[in-house]
């Protein structure tokens, strides 16, 4: 590729010794959080000796397994609503120009820009009123559950999706689609048969990133579910709050573990695409197009 | 009667109020024939090309293939394929795929595509690399997969963008030399959109000029090379001689240095007129030589020799503002002038073109 | 689809339906974010100006200032100002951690560079409250830092519920957010620059500064925004490891919405920092960014 000016002898071996140290940094809690979830011992920092007792109790613990139960269905069901909305969203601001156009692509934009606390409290507050307006209305009366933690979910995947998909879109030939309709090719034919195989690296991207964002979510999820909703990250947060047990531990390694396994599924997944983006790297690639 | 292939008749494209690509396009392509349309960038050639495709539409303007109006239907319902400029090919689709992929969208047998597919990449000698993803050819052979994937579908008409510009030149001759050579075997009409002109002028039965989305005009290569009509088709194609003249009679010119030259009579030029000359068409003798019949001359003086190894290019001061190029080739008959030399130039009066603006 | 002659009208039709197509496929989607983002920021912008009934119920009468007002509160500024001293200084840290980092990343070949990669996005792909709550192990009374400084000698450091901790657990959760833009940018550079600089008499570091760093600076604007932004309205982080004395924004937000039931002073507060928060969004725009 490009021939590199890299830096020389002792300025060389001193990134080489920051880049290590900021590896350390990154790895070694997680290292220790993992080691320290097989200690027979409660008190969470004293090593006593290796058990699993602690990954037992947490697989008996009703409340952990029906928080981890929640998750999973929240997680599944709002990554695929937010994914397929997201990849349209991408198609048409991409590739389409229409009045309101403009404003819709700033709309898709903020809920990445907005923190969470404040996505909180806006769904919070919509809900609130939203169901009070119904109920007025019909006198039905709703309440905040797993569809509301869905519904806000999905609301800010959208746009996560959407950015990662663009990414993708953005890099793909136009021409590629204009010689599948020279050929014959109806759009539907042409988005199933070209586009969508092309940008899929970028919708597992865009799905993977949302499945993240969804496992990870606390505020959001605490300030819209109820009770006997609770998701397992905040009833983790919940648990930590009050004081750390070795079933955290045990709890939060398995955590960690699923993410693993998600990485390690769509880096297996990658080496069968035809595309050359990973799509571990593709928000990189969405940084990479921001600068 | 043989329906003209393509028939564009009043076609304009505007984009927004200020852009017009294409101006009251009348274009007649002939059934069979290699028709290129020949501009530099920006002449509106690509759009009217992609018109025809229909990947864009005319904002007026009537498009008819073998006879049956276009209007506004889209490219999949056309009956023409096109090779693109940057080929196009599904990346991930092997060779074959690329290549049957218009034939299954009209849902042709297996069998028969299986058939058509091996027999068109035979005739682009491809035939081995039907399993190849295209990232894994070279530029030369993408190209012919292109080629192979429109002329399979036995279009129309087939359009092409610029096919060969990508490739490195002796690849490109060579490229020419097929691409005329399968055209007149499988009889296809060709319309061929290129800026260059040896491109054009070796390969087409006919060439449109374009530019500014004006067609200049339309003839074989020999009418457009040696009879340029404009001052534009004149200069874009080859080295010209441009020499601004009065008209003084009805079969004579002066020229803006003074000097009277005979032009062939039954022109209808009054006024201020334009000749084109080709620097080939000039000769360069010596000054105590004797005039030749039949051919007009005048004095001049040598300022630049350039040689070429094939040809030595002069240039000759004559009086004008620009000096005169002269092309001579490199042949002992012929012999050299030095710089500096006082000369004539002369040449016959047909070779002159009286061209507008 | 029509065989006729286009006309202007014609031509016209067409591009509409285009258009109306485009519009189609995602107003799916636009519907969506109306409803559920659009609207829910209206509403949140509207509970700013009601009242607060005595019962801790929002009443939407009397619109009033007087949340905005209360923003002006030494209390709050304190909070703000501490909150936003806090953010800089996570931003200023991760930059000088992430810069010779990403340096280095990408001053590598190719195959050791995605591994590298690779390397880093991993912590970002697992669970961020999970790698918050390993710091609060490490950095206890008796956490694993405590135990190594009473090893060598020195007594039990306890980092935990101090503004420290929280810095190090927002320069953790945010690092890889300032490492992508930085690589991504210094990897696009042309180092035939930075050759030319050298061809032209400057030393290695000359060449850094006047060459590199000024060509980087897109990337050193996204990534410090990527990180200034979540850590201005940090909630987790703050929470597990800042413990009850040392109060931030993200906390303060949400108290006003469980415990303080003060539904339009926490709107307030929202809008406040969501204003700050596009501001600084707005100046990465400005400073050349096409996209996020």
């Amino acid at each position: 590729m490009k021939e590199r000016t890299g830096p020389q002898g002792i300025v060389e071996r001193l990134l080489a010794a920051n880049a290590i140290v900021v590896y350390v940094f990154l790895y070694a809690p997680i290292v220790l959080l993992v080691i320290f979830s097989f200690n027979d011992n409660n008190n969470v920092s004293i090593w006593t000796e290796p058990s699993l007792r602690w990954y037992g109790e947490m697989f008996r613990n009703d409340e952990v397994m029906g928080a981890l139960r929640n998750s999973l269905v929240v997680a599944l069901v709002a990554t695929a609503v937010s994914t397929v909305l997201g990849t349209a969203l991408a198609i048409s601001l991409e590739r389409y120009r229409y009045r309101g156009r403009g404003t819709l692509d700033g709309l898709a934009y903020l809920p990445i820009i907005i923190p969470d606390v404040t996505m909180a409290v806006m769904l919070l507050i919509f809900f609130f009123q939203a169901f009070g307006i119904l109920d007025s209305l019909t006198g039905i009366r709703l309440t905040t559950g797993l569809h509301t933690i869905i519904l806000a979910h999905i609301a800010f995947n959208i746009s996560f999706v959407a950015v990662v998909v663009r990414a993708r879109i953005a890099q793909f030939d136009e021409a590629l689609e204009e010689a599948a309709a020279d050929l014959y090719a109806t759009r539907w034919q042409t988005f199933r048969k070209v586009t969508l195989p092309l940008i899929a690296p970028g919708v597992a991207g865009g799905a993977l990133l949302a499945l993240t964002l969804s496992l990870d979510d606390v505020v959001v999820t605490q300030f819209v579910s109820g009770a006997g909703s609770t998701t397992l990250p905040v009833y983790v947060f919940g648990l930590v709050r009050r004081g750390v047990t070795p079933l955290i531990n045990a709890v939060s390694v398995v955590m960690l573990l699923a993410s693993m396994v998600l990485v390690g599924v769509s880096l297996g997944l990658q080496r069968s695409a035809a595309g050359r983006q990973k799509v571990l790297t593709e928000p990189s690639v969405v940084y990479e197009r921001a600068t | 009667m043989e329906r003209a292939a393509v028939e564009l008749v009043g076609v304009t494209k505007r984009f927004g109020d200020d852009v017009t690509a294409v101006d009251d396009l009348e274009l007649t392509i002939e059934d069979g024939e290699f028709f290129s349309l020949l501009g530099p960038s920006g002449c509106g050639k690509t759009t009217t090309l992609r018109m025809i495709a229909g990947f864009e539409f005319p904002t007026e303007g009537s498009i008819r293939i073998h006879g049956n109006e276009m209007g506004l239907k889209p490219p999949n319902e056309r009956p023409v394929n096109t090779v693109f400029q940057s080929y196009a090919l599904f990346p991930h689709m092997t060779v074959f795929d690329n290549v049957a992929f218009g034939l299954e969208m009209k849902k042709v047998s297996k069998a028969d595509v299986e058939a058509r597919v091996r027999r068109v990449l035979d005739q682009v000698q491809l035939a081995q690399r039907a399993d190849a993803r295209p990232s894994q050819l070279s530029g030369g052979m993408q190209q012919r997969v292109a080629l192979a994937r429109a002329l399979v579908n036995e279009p129309e008409v087939l359009l092409l963008d610029e096919p060969l510009g990508a490739l490195d030149l002796k690849l490109r001759q060579n490229m020419q030399y097929e691409l005329k050579d399968l055209q007149s075997r499988v009889g296809i009409t060709f319309v061929y959109v290129t800026h260059d002109q040896e491109e054009a002028l070796t390969m087409s039965d006919r060439i449109g000029v374009m530019s500014n989305g004006r067609l200049l005009q339309v003839g074989d290569s020999h009418e457009i090379y040696e009879r340029p009509t404009s001052r534009f088709v004149a200069d874009f194609i080859g080295d010209i001689n441009l020499i601004d003249g009065e008209i003084s009679g009805s079969g004579s010119v002066r020229l803006s240095n003074g000097v009277e030259i005979e032009i062939p009579a039954g022109h209808d030029q009054s006024g201020s007129v334009t000749l084109a000359l080709r620097p080939e068409r000039l000769a360069i003798h010596r000054a105590s030589d004797p005039p030749s019949p039949g051919r007009n001359h005048m004095k001049a003086r040598i300022t630049r020799r350039t040689y070429f190894g094939d040809v030595y290019f002069y240039d000759v001061d004559a009086g004008f503002d620009q000096p005169l190029e002269v092309k001579e080739e490199n042949r002992p008959e012929i012999g050299t002038h030095d710089v500096g030399v006082e000369v004539t130039v002369s040449w016959t009066p047909d070779a002159a073109n009286l061209v507008t603006d | 689809m029509t065989g006729a002659p286009v006309t202007p009208e014609l031509e016209k039709g067409a591009e509409r339906a285009e258009s109306r197509r485009g519009f189609l496929i995602g107003s799916p989607a636009s519907a969506y974010l109306v409803l559920f983002f659009a609207i829910p920021l209206v509403l949140v912008f509207v509970y700013s100006f009601a009242s607060r009934s005595s019962t801790g119920l929002t009443v939407l009468e009397d619109w009033n200032l007087d949340s905005y007002r209360r923003l002006l509160d030494p209390l709050v500024v304190e909070i703000f100002v501490r909150s936003f001293v806090l953010a800089l200084i996570t931003t200023a840290v991760c930059l000088l951690a992430s810069y010779p980092f990403a340096y280095y990343i990408a001053t590598r070949g190719p195959g050791l560079r995605n591994v590298l990669l690779i390397l880093v996005m991993i912590p970002f792909w697992s669970n961020f409250l999970v790698r918050t709550y390993a710091w609060r192990v490490l950095l206890g009374s008796d956490g694993v830092i405590s135990q190594i400084s009473q090893a060598l000698g020195g007594e039990s450091i306890r980092v935990l519920f101090t503004p420290p901790a929280v810095l190090i657990g927002l320069v953790y959760g945010y690092l890889p957010f300032m490492v992508l833009p930085l690589y991504a940018a210094i990897e696009r550079l042309d180092w035939s620059l930075v050759e030319a600089a050298r061809d032209l008499y400057a030393d290695g570091w000359t060449a850094f500064r006047k060459v590199t760093l000024p060509l980087s600076m897109p990337g050193i604007v996204a990534g410090s925004i990527l990180v200034f932004i979540p850590s201005l309205g940090a909630y987790v982080t703050p929470a597990i490891l800042g413990g009850a004395r040392t109060v931030l924004m993200g906390d303060y937000i949400v108290s006003q919405f469980l415990a303080a039931r003060n539904w339009p002073f926490g709107s307030a507060l929202s809008f406040a920092v969501m204003f700050v928060m596009l501001i600084a969004a707005m100046l990465y725009f400005r400073a050349g960014a096409r996209t996020l």
